[in-house]
């Protein structure tokens, strides 16, 4: 399959330039004489037009708010579609005023192609400049330039060649070749869609729609290396569907995938869909769901590759910034990035330099902050591990955005992404209250709940390799997480206890209060206690539960005769030549739960998929406040 | 169905339904060689609505029965294997035709949804706060009003009683002016407000996914698509639709049918021998009219439309 047929696909042009320099007139212009206007349209602003005592003007046809007519500016980008004999187009319109720019980057971040406007009689302006770096960092590489309002400088080509002159000199700096300059009277229709002749007989090259349809697609991502960026895990029925979409390159059944960050690897067992034909591939621009063969613990963010061609996965990385943001960006400042499906805490750790859009200027003196309408280059690092591409690699994996008070307030783009340093910075305190700091605090500041997951099972049921393995689990996902067990705790804290039936239920008990004061202190606690007695478990959750601490119980169960066959320490083997006395299973009780959260099966399932269940069962219940008052 | 002939709502030109004909249309499966596109169009709302899914807790999708908001359910099922993990919701403006009542019990058996009915019963009835000004109805009330109390304050009441912080919504840039100005994530006020001069930025996929308490945001999942879009995908996919959009035989001897369906006493039929899907998409290549021209509503007067989604109509 190909989602960028030829022969249908839109192509997505915007239309860029300096406010006034006629871009909704072209549009308009553009529109009309593609004949890609409803009947009775212009008909109708004309007559609205009449009734307001104005002129009509083609503008009018876009700007069908009311607010704008009053205003005569463009204030958001608008899409709307046209179409030439040859493919249909959807056209973006970004506004030129300079408040405006984020909707520029909106409308022509997603464009293919461009059109670029210059007024022939104020020539080339900020905007001017500054769109057109724009459109250069944001890697649009078709653009034609429409020198309009020719019929205010008496259709001079010599105008029109200073025009060009100083504004091919610009685009040269920063790397970009426009495809063709066209002399246009956008009023007029001249070299819109229709040549002139008449009025420019020193013209014979393409009109902008000619122009227009000599741009291509953009390429398919399908033949570089495979992204596929998680979006999320479902788990409807009894299928376990990874869900996303497939950024670049392409998977099929059978294929082993290395997800990172974390490297652990599993094969696609089927690619599932909703009624349509059954397929065991996919490619770049689908939106698929997969299940593996082994159900390891993967989760949104996570990325899948081939193992030959993995991504970048570093905490620490150069950008290209351009920053919309109400406020300066400041360094060392905790912000939200998001790349694809990841969402990490970021903070700029140095500002190489801080560039003018419109002169290309290099700020003269060095900076601590970046402010709007800044692009700079600067050096960025997050909290955990992110996965990427350098931009020039993979620009939908080499690109960010970071969000500000719930918006999207800048972009950026990854070059020379090589630092792999994964040294921990300090963490610098941004917040501070002078309240009592609660359990609730912590959490917000964590992004996660203290909790206390409670193995229990027979010795040798595998709960000290589970503690950790979900120890390494949770620590890798960025948790502080910490296991107490029999090595631990008996050494020192319980010391003075024996393996008596009182003994034991102190034990118990202490183990239950250290985890509780643990897990209020914002620490996901795994205990790995054989813990047999149903009352003591009982009692370790109404001790964590009274904490106000989230409590899972997990029974780790394997028959007796396979954890006795294992017998990791020789225990079994002593108790039953009666060396061992009250051991558990053999001459002791164990009451197994009959209401633990979960139950792995040693004995049938990997470590893997009883982590993974482990950790998706967790997961919603470590999910911190919302928002608490600090 | 049940008998509908003598219902008002069919009283010109376009006749009731024969009662023995089932209440949907299923469409007969095409394949076209030159719908790549579609696929494009499909792969973009599956990520679009699972990104709403995953980061809003408390979700729902308005369901007008309309051919857009079927093809919502039908991408609800692409992306999530089979499963439509909301609920639906179905503003009840009392004044739909009854064969769309008789279509949305009907849907709601075949594709197992979680429907909820909400209709401004104060406003229909004249009670409470609408006391003073008496019962709210087309034949009492200019449409925009109707419009704006029977579809956005019931939905205002819907959701501060079930307090959805997300809508995923069906409109399409290609209906309207104001439409084409949309982002993918919207965000709206507590007052329903949609401040188009300020919109966040939106690009490269990443969006506006989290709001404070009480505003909410609309995921507008068939932006991108155009009126021919959904039709070659309703047909593609073979997805029940009403029966609506298909020409009958009208009173004056003349052909009709409906491009849009709202409310009956002002919704008009437009003149058209299309009765299956291929002919529907033929007629659009050819026509230079807009889609909602048989809404009087969005024409009582100038920039109408502009005003009732300001005000938070979708």
């Amino acid at each position: 399959m190909s989602l960028n047929s030829e022969v249908t696909r839109r192509l997505r042009v915007v239309f860029v330039g300096h406010v006034d320099h006629g871009k909704s007139t072209l549009i308009g212009r553009i529109f009309h004489d593609t004949k890609s206007l409803p009947d009775g349209k212009v008909e109708q602003i004309q007559a609205a037009c009449k009734e307001e005592g104005m002129e009509f003007e083609y503008a009018f046809l876009l700007d069908a708010l009311l607010e704008e007519q009053a205003q005569n500016i463009t204030i958001d980008t608008t899409q709307i579609q046209f179409k030439t004999a040859k493919r249909p187009y959807v056209i973006i319109d970004a506004p030129g005023h300079k408040e405006f720019l984020k909707n520029m980057i909106t409308g022509a971040a997603s464009a293919d192609a461009a059109v670029l406007l210059i007024a022939a009689n104020e020539g080339v302006q900020e905007q001017s400049r500054r769109h057109g770096y724009l459109l250069s960092l944001l890697g649009i590489s078709q653009v034609v330039v429409a020198v309009n309002k020719m019929d205010l400088v008496d259709f001079s080509q010599a105008r029109f060649d200073e025009v060009v002159a100083e504004y091919k000199a610009f685009l040269s700096q920063i790397g970009l070749e426009a495809r063709q300059f066209v002399p246009v009277s956008a009023r007029n229709g001249f070299n819109v869609d229709a040549p002139a002749p008449a009025e420019m007989p020193w013209y014979s090259g393409p009109t902008i729609t000619q122009m227009l349809d000599t741009f291509e697609p953009p390429k398919s991502l399908a033949e570089l290396p495979l992204r596929f960026p998680i979006q999320d895990v479902y788990r409807f029925d009894d299928r376990r569907i990874i869900a996303g979409r497939i950024e670049a390159g392409s998977l099929k059944v059978g294929d082993t995938l290395v997800f990172s960050p974390n490297n652990k690897t599993s094969v696609v067992a089927s690619i599932e869909k909703w009624n349509a034909p059954k397929t065991d591939s996919a490619v770049a621009g689908e939106s698929v769901g997969i299940t593996l063969t082994e159900q390891i613990f993967v989760d949104r963010g996570h990325v899948a590759s081939h193992e030959a061609d993995a991504p970048i996965e570093s905490n620490r990385f150069k950008a290209r910034l351009f920053w919309m943001g109400k406020r300066n960006l400041t360094i060392g400042e905790r912000t939200k990035l998001k790349l694809t499906t990841q969402e990490l805490d970021a903070e700029i750790v140095s500002i190489e330099k801080i560039i003018d859009a419109s002169t290309l200027d290099v700020a003269a003196t060095a900076r601590g902050d970046i402010a709007r309408n800044d692009v700079a280059e600067v050096t960025i690092q997050t909290r955990g591990a992110l996965v990427m591409d350098n931009a020039d690699r993979n620009a939908l994996m080499g690109r960010f955005v970071i969000v500000d008070n719930r918006q999207v307030a800048g972009g950026g783009i990854i070059f020379g992404g090589t630092y792999t340093d994964r040294t921990k910075v300090k963490s610098q305190n941004i917040f501070w209250s002078e309240g009592e700091v609660t359990a609730a605090h912590r959490a917000l500041r964590n992004g996660y709940k203290g909790a206390v997951v409670w193995l229990t099972g027979l010795s040798g049921s595998g709960k000290s390799t589970l503690s950790q393995a979900l120890e390494r689990e949770l620590f890798n996902t960025n948790h502080h997480v910490y296991v107490l067990d029999g090595d631990n705790v008996r050494h020192g804290l319980n010391s003075n206890l024996g393996f008596s039936p009182e003994d034991r239920v102190e034990n118990i008990r202490r183990v239950a209060e250290v985890a509780k004061l643990m897990a209020d202190a914002g620490v996901i606690v795994v205990t790995a206690f054989i813990s047999p007695y149903r009352a003591d478990r009982r009692r370790a959750r109404e001790i964590a539960l009274a904490g106000g601490c989230e409590f899972v119980e997990v029974f780790v169960d394997a028959p007796i005769a396979v954890c006795e066959q294992r017998d990791p320490k020789g225990l079994y083997k002593k108790a039953r030549a009666g060396e061992i006395k009250e051991f558990t299973g053999v001459s002791a009780p164990y009451e197994a739960p009959a209401d633990a959260e979960i139950t792995v099966h040693t004995d049938r399932e990997s470590l893997a998929e009883s982590v993974a269940r482990i950790m998706e069962f967790l997961k919603p219940r470590l999910r911190g406040e919302e928002s608490v008052t600090i | 169905m049940t008998d509908h002939t003598k219902h008002p709502a069919y009283a010109k030109l376009y006749p009731a339904p024969d009662p023995a004909e089932p209440p949907a249309f299923f469409p007969q499966k095409i394949s076209r060689t030159d719908a790549d596109h579609l696929d494009a169009l499909e792969a973009q709302s599956v990520f679009l609505i699972r990104e709403a899914f995953h980061h809003f807790k408390n979700i729902c999708m308005p369901w007008s029965m309309g051919k857009d908001s079927n093809v919502l359910i039908w991408l609800s099922k692409k992306a999530f294997c089979g499963h439509i993990p909301y609920p639906l919701l179905h503003i009840d403006t009392t004044y739909e035709f009854p064969e769309m009542i008789d279509y949305r019990n009907w849907a709601v058996e075949h594709h197992g949804l979680n429907l909820i009915v909400k209709i401004n019963e104060d406003a229909r009835a004249g009670a409470g706060e609408y006391k003073a000004r008496g019962p709210i109805g087309y034949d009492t009330t200019d449409p925009v009003t109707v419009t704006h109390e029977l579809k956005t304050v019931a939905l205002q009441q819907v959701m501060a009683e079930h307090k959805w912080d997300a809508l995923i919504t069906g409109i399409r840039r290609d209906e309207d002016p104001t439409r084409a100005k949309e982002r993918y994530f919207s965000p709206r006020t507590k007052d329903f407000e949609w401040d188009y001069k300020d919109q966040p930025p939106e690009f490269w996929n990443q969006f506006t996914t989290s709001c404070a308490p009480g505003e909410h945001v609309r995921v507008q999942a068939l932006l991108d698509w155009s009126e021919r879009d959904i039709w070659l995908y309703i047909q593609r996919e073979g997805i029940p639709i009403p029966k609506m959009y298909f020409a009958r035989n009208g009173s004056d001897g003349k052909r009709y049918r409906f491009r849009s369906l709202g409310c009956w006493p002002i919704s008009g039929p437009v003149e058209s021998d299309a009765d299956t899907i291929d002919g529907i998409i033929d007629e659009l290549a050819n026509t230079r009219t807009s889609e909602r021209a048989g809404r009087a509503q969005d024409h009582h007067e100038r920039n109408a439309m502009q005003k009732l989604r300001a005000k938070g109509f979708m």
